[in-house]
């Protein structure tokens, strides 16, 4: 009897443990009151959070070289318009932000620097054509904080969040078809959601849209199955931001416009570029990686919302590291999809 | 002295099993002769049996298993028959109804075949357990209200999983067996027709689940409150009210200014329980057949009030030229 009632008492104890958080919960109210549209945070967690998202040591400002790189180096496709000096204070950050164990050798042969090899030094150079690409297309989204190496790797070769097509291991047979879901889903917040929410809405381009803009039924034929996938990528993305679904929606009409906070339109590009990198810039250099880089169905590492998030609202706070290297600011296209106004 | 005080019943009765009022043919005959358990006794009556089944109880219980075996084994082979997992991941396992795509035709046995077959089973097995109720009511010389009640609860069963989908023209409408996914189920049934608190059938349905909490727990309360002038004998105090019936009802006329009668309060019981499930069922069964936005229906007729706006507007990025 006492026994059992110790271990009754021990499970309790884990359950609120683990089920719930240590207080104390600070809650902002965002919209007008009664719509419960409000962010909540934990100042422990806030601190950790600030704790994982400091902006690494910058390599000390060099004197201009007065000549272009690419007169003093050779086989420089991206870069070659730096000054020379700036560009080895850029190589050095490189390293800092994405190989800072592993050194100059993960991106180049020692005894030709200017060689395509090692493979990464392939990868290394598009993902810089990418950098530049985002901080000039996608200002509906980064604005002029824009992006480095060090949004995403945080100085690690592989960024810590990224995704692979699902692999289920479920029973080879006529039974146990999981349709995709039904088991705990990290991308979902750990719901029964779908578990690869990636793949039809920030790689193939599906629509997120599922709910009718009419009150009456006028031909929407998005079913509740549909909705279970979008509603397991807005998960990812309140998770991935650390933000709740008020954060950019009012909960009581999720889909109204009128009703959602600027960061929606921020989000919605988001979806947006995210899927561009994917498809424009990961997923063609599949050939170049090493099947021990791949997935476990042999795609390449793909971002999502948390690659460069990494559970803040803004990656590392706001924190502009760009502006010591403004060629990683690619041209800025005169009017397209990406340039749009609307999301400043 | 015992009295009727406690959460836990203080009187136990020891004796021979008593086999209730005498029953005429095969319909009298149970199994065993029942016994006694003291831990049951606590909650409620501590014999237990002797059991009835009959036809109904067992193919009843035959159909239940089936389906609950179709359930679970599918679960299991979802894991890949890997025993810890399906422990790990019971809660979010589930059996999931078929694609869009199949509409209300059968399709293969693991793309919704399965869950077609156990809904099937349990489906069955629930209406033959109905079937039962309702016999073994009559045969007691009951009325049929626990029949009725029951019959509510699986309108708004069939609703979610059968007549809704028909409507709607696929399975792929219906409710997945499983813990976690009927619940994320429900929230997104909830999302993709815009807030199903809009939908007065939903907003009834609750007002009355809430209100059967409240008028179970002012029942219980008030009988447990005068038990000891003898109040726990309600149905004799429907035609022949005592001192605990005139106290009860005038403790209500003092505190909300009227009173329910010793038999029409397990009317209101009755009522509030049935409607909870009717209603609920009527709810649904106009969600994305009759109204697809329910936010959207309740603006239209004043039921959502607008608030005024706290942030810059915002424009749907898919509205703006070359967005």
């Amino acid at each position: 009897m006492r026994l059992l009632a110790g271990i009754s008492a021990a499970l309790a104890f884990l359950l609120v443990y683990y089920a719930f958080e240590f207080p104390p919960v600070d809650s902002v109210q965002r919209g007008y009151r009664g719509l419960a549209m409000e962010e909540n945070s934990n100042p422990r967690v806030d601190r950790a959070k600030v704790r994982a998202n400091q902006l690494p040591e910058p390599a000390p400002e060099t004197d201009k070289a007065g000549q272009k790189a690419s007169e003093v180096y050779t086989n420089l496709k991206v870069l070659g318009d730096m000054d020379a000096n700036e560009f080895l204070r850029l190589m050095t950050d490189m390293t800092t932000w994405v190989s800072p164990e592993q050194g100059c050798a993960y991106c180049h042969d020692e005894n030709d620097l200017a060689a395509d090899r090692p493979y990464t030094k392939i990868v290394s150079r598009r993902m810089l054509e990418m950098v530049r690409y985002i901080n000039g297309s996608w200002k509906t989204h980064v604005v002029d904080t824009g992006v480095t190496c060090w949004a995403c790797h945080r100085g690690q070769p592989v960024p810590a969040s990224v995704w692979y097509n699902d692999a289920p291991r479920t029973a080879q047979g006529a039974a146990g078809n999981r349709a995709g879901q039904n088991v705990a889903s990290a991308a979902g917040g750990l719901t029964a959601l779908p578990v690869d929410p990636f793949t039809p809405f920030i790689k193939e381009g599906a629509d997120v849209r599922v709910i009718s803009g009419t009150a009456l039924p006028a031909g929407n034929r998005a079913s509740i199955k549909q909705t279970e996938w979008t509603y397991s990528l807005m998960m990812h993305i309140s998770k991935g931001l650390g933000v709740n679904c008020t954060y950019c929606h009012n909960s009581r009409s999720f889909f109204a416009w009128d009703q959602s906070t600027p960061q929606r339109a921020t989000a919605w590009y988001g979806i947006r570029m995210t899927r561009d990198i994917n498809t424009q810039f990961l997923e063609p250099l599949t050939p170049v990686f090493p099947a021990s880089r791949l997935g476990p169905l042999g795609d390449v590492a793909k971002v999502n919302c948390a690659t460069c998030h990494e559970g803040v609202y803004k990656p590392l706070y706001g924190a502009s590291m760009i502006k010591d290297y403004p060629i990683l600011v690619g041209p800025t296209p005169a009017r397209t999809a990406s340039a749009a106004p609307g999301a400043k | 002295m015992a009295e009727y005080q406690n959460i836990f019943t203080q009187v136990q009765i020891r004796g021979p099993g008593y086999a209730g009022v005498p029953l005429e043919g095969t319909a009298g005959y149970r199994v065993g002769q029942g016994f006694f358990s003291y831990w049951l006794g606590k909650l409620g009556d501590a014999q237990v049996g002797p059991v009835y089944l009959g036809w109904t109880g067992l193919a009843s219980l035959l159909c239940g298993f089936i389906a609950f075996e179709i359930i679970g084994l599918n679960m299991f082979a979802s894991v890949n028959w890997d025993p810890i997992q399906f422990v790990r991941q019971l809660p979010w396992l589930a059996l999931e109804p078929p694609a869009p795509a199949y509409g209300l035709k059968i399709p293969p046995l693991n793309e919704g075949g399965w869950w077609l077959m156990a809904g099937f089973f349990l489906t069955l097995s629930i209406l033959l357990w109905w079937v039962r109720v309702y016999r073994r009511a009559r045969l007691l010389g009951m009325g049929t209200h626990l029949a009725w009640a029951f019959a509510s609860a699986i309108f708004l069963y069939l609703s979610l999983g059968f007549f809704r989908p028909i409507l709607m023209g696929a399975w792929a409408e219906a409710v997945p067996f499983g813990i976690f996914p009927h619940l994320d189920w429900t929230a997104a049934f909830s999302i993709r027709y815009g807030n199903l608190f809009y939908n007065p059938f939903h907003m009834l349905s609750i007002a009355f689940l809430y209100g059967s909490a409240v008028l179970f727990a002012m029942h219980g309360a008030t009988i447990l409150a005068v038990s000891h002038f003898g109040g726990e004998r309600e149905v004799e105090q429907i035609v022949d009210r005592g001192t605990a019936y005139e106290r009860a009802a005038l403790f209500w006329r003092w505190t909300m200014g009227f009173n329910a009668t010793a038999e029409s309060i397990h009317r209101w019981g009755w009522w509030f329980a049935v409607l909870v499930t009717l209603t609920g069922g009527i709810g649904i069964l106009l969600t994305g057949t009759v109204v697809d936005n329910w936010y959207l229906w309740a603006v239209k007729h004043g039921v959502a009030p607008m608030y005024p706006a706290v942030f810059p507007s915002v424009t749907d990025p898919n509205l703006i030229p070359g967005g």
